[in-house]
């Protein structure tokens, strides 16, 4: 202990010594040039997990989520604009993107636990994971729903007779995507915990 | 050669033309005429109509059309689309039509508390509509008695 204590202290000591070898021009641009390389290594490694080819990477995506997915309109539609897992589940603001990514070390624990490793186990956790994403969404007003879908560039008359009217009274009543849009990615979890009406059985 | 005999020739070589016309006719594949080596040209898929009123019943018992698309729609053990709206629970806020009472008794007629299992598979009976002609044609009419 003393002796790690001893060598942070010497640590201490160079860095606060002066430097008589190199000219104050020599450390600032050093330092901004390696700042920029810091800072740019950090984004860009941060980018590498904000992909689909990513989050697939693990079979517990790839064999459960992903296959749903690929059923939906968020993969495959008339005009091939897609959505991939990271549009919708990291947020698109640096500040939010990087909370995220703190909270998914949560994630990497449960991996290596094998939480979710079977398709059983992810379906004994489905409930509870859906209903994590439903909170999240709920609480930051389908934030990354909205990042496509603008609700000021919304074309009610655009729409179908149902939509047009339910779009119009849910978001003049304060209501925001998740609410009514569950499961439009992914394979709603056993719904007789959620609505017995909407399975079978009671 | 006289005048009957030419006649008669041309009888039988419209004729045996005409029968080998016939043969061609009839041995057809499900490909039609088009060669091996070339594409067949298939009909345009029809689109499902989205969006309607709902759509009047043409006979008593008929299970009333799906006035909308339903693709992506599923149906299994753990979770039916269509109850998202159309359950007893679910029908006044979604402004859809709700299930028949019907479907909650099973083929003993005993009233379950639930949606009956035979009748949860909700597109056995229950079909989208596409904007077709009849393949066949006929002379149906619609009961009136029903109509609205």
């Amino acid at each position: 202990m003393n002796k790690i204590k001893q060598l942070l202290t010497n640590l201490w000591e160079v860095l606060k010594k002066p430097t008589a070898k190199y000219s104050l021009g020599t450390l600032l641009v050093g330092g901004f040039v390696a700042g920029i390389i810091f800072w740019g290594g950090f984004n860009t490694a941060m980018e590498m997990t904000n992909s689909e080819e990513f989050c697939i990477s693990c079979h517990e995506m790839r064999e459960n989520v992903y296959e749903e997915y690929k059923d939906t309109v968020h993969y495959s539609n008339r005009t091939g604009v897609r959505a991939t897992c990271p549009d919708c589940h990291v947020p698109k603001e640096w500040t939010y993107k990087v909370i995220r990514k703190i909270k998914a070390t949560n994630e990497l624990y449960h991996k290596a636990l094998g939480t979710i490793d079977t398709p059983e186990k992810f379906e004994a956790k489905r409930l509870h994971l859906a209903r994590n994403v439903w909170k999240e969404m709920k609480a930051t007003d389908s934030r990354e729903c909205r990042n496509c879908h603008d609700f000021e560039s919304m074309d009610y008359t655009e729409q179908g007779r149902r939509g047009m009217n339910q779009h119009q009274k849910g978001l003049d009543s304060g209501m925001t995507c998740i609410d009514c849009h569950k499961g439009i990615a992914h394979s709603l979890p056993a719904m007789y915990e959620v609505d017995p009406s909407t399975a079978v059985g009671n | 050669m006289n005048k009957e005999k030419l006649i008669a020739l041309i009888v039988m070589l419209s004729m045996a033309l005409g029968t080998t016309h016939l043969f061609a006719e009839q041995v057809n594949s499900l490909r039609g005429h088009t060669p091996l080596d070339e594409t067949v040209m298939t009909n345009t898929m029809k689109k499902v109509q989205n969006d309607r009123e709902p759509i009047a019943r043409d006979y008593i018992q008929q299970p009333p059309l799906i006035p909308h698309k339903t693709k992506g729609y599923k149906i299994n053990k753990k979770f039916n689309k269509c109850l998202t709206c159309h359950s007893w629970a679910n029908y006044k806020e979604s402004g859809a039509t709700k299930i028949s009472q019907t479907h909650f008794s099973d083929r003993e007629n005993n009233v379950l508390a639930n949606i009956a299992p035979r009748r949860y598979f909700c597109t056995q009976c229950h079909v989208s509509q596409v904007d077709s002609k009849p393949l066949v044609e006929n002379t149906f009419t619609p009961i009136t008695t029903i109509q609205h």
